[in-house]
């Protein structure tokens, strides 16, 4: 399994915990991941909230040079996951998106490099069965609420995730590494996502909603996939607390921390040490698990 | 019920509207799936189905104004949930473009002030540089002092760089922009 690995900006900032915790669990189940040289913004939010085109080009940039690479492209940010497809969908379907991306990138590019999210990879090439088998300190107990949010799930009919009202990608994993995975209604309600700077009010109410829910759902920790969504719903945790009074003090980790742990890899090799609600509740699981 | 003021010859967005959105407005049923499914429905002036709404009845610039223009977190619900396939979503990117162009008038949190410099930074270093970035938000807003005390921490635990990553294709990035502005791309 060999994959072109774009690990996107807020691997090298906010998200450092995704990328470190990504690469760890690849190379543990044997996933080998080459970053594309010079790879570069994806454009998110800004560029697609600005320009139809810019918001093409930016990962077209970088597809053509996967392409060149003769690989599958693999992303672990979902926001990189959603716009590096969007952008694939109109080149491949409008001629007149890829003529002015071409002209743009200065090379011609089709949309024709597969792109998949880092948990496909791991449910559709690595599979359940295989994971189930390399758990060696089960999250026995750890009741665990999956979110997915917006980026991997929509549009559904350009993404094509799971079940863009009730994924279980996630809720999959999470059992495999001996968790449980609890039944909740906000799995794809929205975070507020790039509005974080600019509208924080609006960021705050909306995590506050999700955490109250997944604290009355008896969720110990959320588990995510995208950069945008743990900062949210981790940093704004002292926000809500400010505002409201409401303390949940609920760790928000990466899904690929959590498998990362059920592998037996180190917490702080998984980057756990960056988390600003601390996942102490889950690393105790882990502790009883290792002492039998 | 709602009332719209007649737009002045020229201004109806209607037309706009659908020409970049490439929506046919006129399939909105008004079942207000749309605004049962937003997030911040409950935080807006106007939801999206009576946005819907007033396009359909030929609204002019007045609709560019309205707060939800800014406050839609582009989650996409309403698109996904339509049952007559309308991009609701697609129609907000339109409205936020045409307020961008014909010059509606700064919505609270500045959003399209946040868009250019985050997208600054892509430009100059090829990858976002949020240091940079926050800055020239911050300057922008003169709301200095909002967050400042997350800093400390975010500094310590690496989730900011003080540096930018220089790694990046540069030449590449700075040729999109180039051209995008050549093209006369909104907001750039």
């Amino acid at each position: 399994m060999k994959y072109a690995y774009y690990p996107g900006c807020s691997a090298e900032s906010t998200a450092r915990d995704m990328h470190q915790s990504t690469l760890a669990v690849a190379a543990a189940l044997g996933i080998e991941m080459i970053e594309p040289k010079g790879w570069t913004c994806c454009g998110a939010t800004a560029g697609h909230q600005t320009d139809r085109v810019l918001a093409a080009a930016l990962p077209a940039a970088n597809l053509v040079k996967i392409k060149d690479m003769g690989l599958d492209c693999v992303v672990n940010c979902a926001a990189c996951y959603n716009r590096m497809k969007v952008a694939n969908h109109e080149i491949a379907t409008e001629s007149e998106i890829r003529r002015d991306v071409s002209d743009a990138i200065g090379r011609d590019y089709d949309g024709s490099v597969k792109i998949r999210h880092f948990i496909e990879v791991l449910l559709e090439d690595v599979g359940l069965e295989k994971i189930s088998s390399a758990i060696k300190q089960p999250l026995k107990g750890l009741k665990v609420a999956c979110y997915y949010g917006c980026l991997l799930v929509r549009p559904p009919k350009v993404v094509n995730f799971d079940d863009p009202e009730n994924p279980k990608s996630l809720d999959k994993l999470v059992k495999a590494i001996g968790g449980e995975a609890i039944e909740w209604p906000y799995k794809v309600e929205c975070c507020g996502g790039g509005l974080s700077l600019s509208r924080t009010d609006v960021v705050v109410n909306l995590t506050d909603s999700i955490l109250g829910m997944a604290k009355s759902s008896g969720a110990d920790c959320i588990a995510v996939s995208c950069p945008m969504c743990q900062v949210n719903l981790d940093l704004r945790q002292q926000d809500i607390k400010k505002e409201t009074g409401r303390d949940y003090q609920i760790p928000v980790v990466y899904i690929t921390q959590l498998l990362g742990l059920g592998l037996g890899i180190s917490s702080k090799k998984l980057g756990f040490n960056k988390l600003m609600v601390p996942a102490s509740n889950v690393l105790e699981k882990v502790e009883v698990s290792r002492n039998g | 019920m709602i009332t719209i003021k007649k737009a002045k010859a020229g201004e109806a967005l209607k037309d706009a509207v659908e020409k970049i959105s490439g929506v046919d407005l006129r399939v909105c049923l008004q079942c207000r799936k749309c605004s049962s499914g937003c997030p911040v429905a409950k935080l807006t002036k106007s939801r999206p189905s009576e946005i819907m709404r007033r396009l359909h009845l030929n609204a002019g610039n007045e609709l560019l104004e309205s707060d939800i223009l800014w406050m839609c977190v582009s989650c996409e619900t309403c698109s996904a949930r339509c049952p007559m396939g309308i991009d609701v979503a697609g129609v907000m990117d339109a409205l936020r473009k045409l307020a961008l162009s014909r010059g509606a008038s700064k919505q609270e949190g500045n959003v399209p002030l946040f868009n250019k410099a985050f997208l600054k930074t892509v430009e100059v270093f090829g990858r976002t540089y949020e240091m940079a970035m926050i800055t020239a938000y911050k300057l922008g807003t003169g709301k200095l002092m909002n967050d400042t005390e997350k800093f400390p921490t975010m500094l310590r635990k690496g989730k900011i760089s003080l540096l930018p990553s220089l790694g990046g294709d540069r030449k590449t990035v700075k040729r999109i922009f180039k051209k995008t502005k050549q093209n006369k791309g909104a907001g750039i």
